[in-house]
């Protein structure tokens, strides 16, 4: 800032503010301008943690806010980790988190691997390929709904084309074998991008004498692809496996468009079974006790996630 | 392994920190395992335990 702006703010500071902000130090400046910010955290993220905490160990129900509201210490705790359907949910979330993360992590970066190519083309297929990801979860939802359908579904007859089945034999959302892959193949469609994305931003960052140096001293692709291009590449990868995996622990919208979390109760993952206990079945004590469980669970495995992460990039 | 040892007895943050990724990881795999239900009862006992363990044992000096 030049001498003359700073003359100039200063000489239109109102001199009541002046005198006030003359006797601060730097440090309660400092505070003045940290404050709001620490002051919504407060309000947005660590007192409704704590209240749900608190909750956890009560049978309060948000329904019923007239009744008296019992501490039953660890009770709640206790039923979930011991119902077998909380345990499915979690089966569910385990297997829909594995095999997303599985097929984005491989397509992604085989799809960042090609675009990095240089070729004729090479902007407008990373446009067309980053599309579905610009789409809402309710958008995607309700159009592979369609794609999925028996009868008049396009997902049908190119499976039909690959393996000859009759197109009306099979329900990728009605069966109970199916419906788990078809919400990985639609995630998997969905969020793909994404993971590409992030690998291109890694590849794009290794510098070409790298690879120069590598055709000099004669290691073959393969070499240099193991050698220069994972290893350089790996701190990306993991921060888009940590990025997709707190999403997908938490993936709602996307599977309550496409199964409602059934047939019966097979794609019923821990985020919709937590809905449904705190907002159609209305116990909050035990909801509480659930996300708290959820939230243990996630922030565990981020905190070793990222201590990783970081062990990757000081290499 | 030695050093694994002598660094738990003298609080160094590598050895701990391993102990409790261990913890949390074997916490996460008993929730989301689908063989007993009583891995399943206890896996949250161990995933906190591991949490609480990684969050203190990060602040122990590193090992020379």
């Amino acid at each position: 800032m030049s001498e003359k702006t700073i003359d100039r703010l200063a000489s239109a500071t109102p001199v009541r503010v002046a005198r006030k902000v003359k006797g601060l130090s730097d440090r309660a400046i400092a505070w003045i301008f940290v404050g709001p910010t620490i002051f919504l955290l407060l309000a947005i993220n660590i007192f409704p943690l704590l209240w749900t905490i608190n909750l956890s160990f009560t049978n309060f129900k948000a329904n019923r806010l007239n009744r008296e509201v019992k501490y039953i210490g660890l009770r709640n705790y206790e039923r979930i980790l011991g119902d077998a359907d909380v345990w499915l949910s979690m089966q569910a979330t385990a297997h829909f988190l594995f095999w997303t993360l599985f097929f984005q992590v491989l397509i992604g970066f085989t799809l960042a691997w090609l675009i990095n190519k240089k070729f004729r083309g090479n902007d407008l297929w990373t446009t067309i390929i980053v599309l579905p990801m610009m789409l809402s979860p309710a958008v995607v939802g309700n159009f592979w709904t369609f794609l999925y359908q028996p009868q008049i579904g396009l997902f049908n007859y190119i499976m039909t084309f690959f393996t000859g089945a009759d197109p009306s034999s099979f329900d990728m959302l009605g069966s109970v074998d199916l419906a788990p892959w078809a919400i990985v193949i639609v995630d998997t469609w969905m969020w793909t991008p994404f993971v590409m994305l992030i690998c291109l931003a890694g590849l794009r960052s290794i510098p070409d004498y790298i690879y120069e140096a590598a055709e000099i001293d004669r290691a073959s692709k393969l070499r240099q692809f193991f050698t220069i291009t994972v290893p350089m590449v790996l701190p990306f990868l993991m921060l888009a496996i940590l990025f997709r995996g707190i999403e997908n622990f938490k993936m709602f919208d996307l599977v309550v468009q496409l199964t409602g979390g059934g047939p019966g109760s097979i794609t019923e993952m821990a985020s919709i079974n937590l809905k449904r206990e705190a907002f159609e079945k209305w116990r909050t004590g035990y909801s509480s006790a659930f996300a708290i469980i959820l939230f243990v669970t996630v922030f565990g495995l981020a905190s070793v996630y990222v201590k990783a992460l970081n062990k990757v990039k000081e290499r | 392994m030695i050093r694994f040892i002598k660094g738990l007895f003298t609080l160094r943050r590598g050895p701990w920190e391993l102990v409790a990724t261990l913890l949390i990881g074997c916490g996460v795999f008993m929730l989301m395992q689908p063989f007993v239900l009583w891995a399943y009862t206890y896996s949250f006992i161990v995933t906190l335990t591991g949490t609480v363990m990684f969050i203190i044992v990060s602040h122990f000096p590193e090992q020379e």
